[in-house]
């Protein structure tokens, strides 16, 4: 059947065919390999993944997630930081030397690079910020500001929910 | 009325077309490109987070839909001349190749500037950054195939299998923010809404569309040169008014 369909093709047809083919079979074959690689193309781990042991052990990795909200000290020589990242579910602690980039902010998205001490500190060499999708004036910043306090304050009992 | 558009197919009327469709798409593509550049610089808040740095998005992001958008188009060609054997259809990718390079550069190199200030690093090897840049590999390499071929229906026919099997990369790109942890932040034109102010929104669009008639234009011009190239023994070039001069 397959010889009879081959012959009542027109070449073009044929060649149609084979291309689409072709797309599949390597889309399919490289669709695989990805998600063979799932873990090694993802640039950072995060906490809970960390927690799972699913991140190396001896050597260095990037884990990311948000910084916690007045989780930031400073120490006395001004560069030595301590944070916590959090995905939400779990928690971990984070210290690093050295100049932090400008988007840095409690409450936001960081990737850090480094090694999780036998202390459970995550002693990092590098330390970027992860920017978000979402881009405000100034004046639409402070109008969410002032809604968000005239919201709390007619229902004080309420936590607002985001 | 119809028309028949398979007479614009021959490379000898379609020449003459594409000459008449260039200022067409070229001055368009100035003024918005001045509208845009004005609205980006002048109208456009700054962003409450980035300041001023953010601007770097009205040239970055219509560079890089357009390179993977580009990209397809080409392929689309390229897989039209293998199927039907058309001449034309394989210049036209042909001539869609370095602008697509381009463009590819420009998101790269703009990216990177604005990722050493914001993020803190020139590049990461993240999915995003990586398939872009496998994708401006994929733009040069085609051109290296093709030039490097001197039977100009065999270096079609080559450059066309590249094309059609790099495609797979498009999406990989589009959707790496999707699929796996990435420090490139995700899409902010979804199709379910924007989350963004509506003058950044309107510089933006403009300097895409900008870019897109920017990039019919040139590519025009570059498949009339194409043309000229490969078609110089056939009569009717030899009597033209530009080559009798």
């Amino acid at each position: 059947m397959l010889q009879e369909m081959r012959n009542n093709m027109k070449p073009r047809r044929k060649r149609l065919f084979f291309i689409l083919a072709a797309i599949a079979i390597f889309g399919a074959a490289v669709g695989l390999v990805l998600y063979a690689l799932k873990n090694n193309v993802s640039l950072y781990f995060t906490p809970t993944q960390v927690f799972n042991k699913e991140a190396p052990q001896a050597r260095s990795f990037r884990v990311g997630g948000l910084v916690v909200d007045g989780s930031l000290k400073r120490e006395r020589d001004g560069l030595t930081v301590h944070f916590d990242i959090t995905d939400t579910q779990k928690t971990m602690a984070v210290t690093y030397k050295g100049i932090l980039p400008d988007l840095f902010k409690e409450g936001k998205g960081v990737v850090a690079q480094g090694k999780l001490q036998a202390d459970n500190v995550f002693y990092a060499e590098e330390v970027l910020a992860k920017h978000d999708e979402n881009y405000v004036a100034p004046e639409a910043a402070r109008a969410l500001e002032l809604a968000a306090k005239a919201a709390s304050a007619v229902a004080p009992s309420t936590p607002i929910t985001k | 009325m119809a028309i028949n558009w398979f007479k614009y197919s021959a490379p000898s009327t379609f020449y003459g077309l594409a000459g008449r469709l260039v200022p067409w798409f070229a001055w368009p593509a100035a003024l918005l490109f001045c509208i845009g550049l004005y609205v980006g610089f002048f109208v456009a808040p700054s962003d409450v987070v980035q300041g001023e740095a953010y601007r770097i998005i009205f040239i970055h992001v219509p560079a890089s839909i357009l390179s993977m958008f580009i990209y397809l188009i080409m392929a689309g060609y390229a897989a039209l001349g293998l199927i039907f054997n058309t001449r034309l259809s394989a210049m036209m990718a042909t001539a869609l190749a370095p602008t697509g390079a381009l463009f590819a550069l420009i998101s790269l190199w703009t990216g990177a500037l604005w990722g050493k200030p914001m993020w803190g690093a020139w590049w990461v090897w993240d999915a995003r950054l990586t398939s872009e840049l496998i994708l401006l590999f994929l733009y040069l390499g085609f051109i290296a195939l093709q030039a490097s071929i001197d039977d100009p229906r065999r270096a079609d026919r080559a450059g066309a299998l590249l094309a059609i099997v790099g495609s797979v990369n498009v999406p990989i790109i589009y959707f790496s923010v999707k699929w796996w942890n990435t420090l490139h932040q995700g899409s902010t034109i979804k199709f379910t809404g924007t989350s963004m102010h509506i003058a950044m929104q309107q510089a933006m669009f403009t300097m895409l569309l900008a870019c897109w008639l920017y990039v019919i234009a040139v590519s025009l011009v570059r498949v009339r040169s194409i043309i000229l190239e490969r078609e110089r023994n056939n009569q009717w070039v030899t009597e033209l008014a530009e080559v009798k001069r």
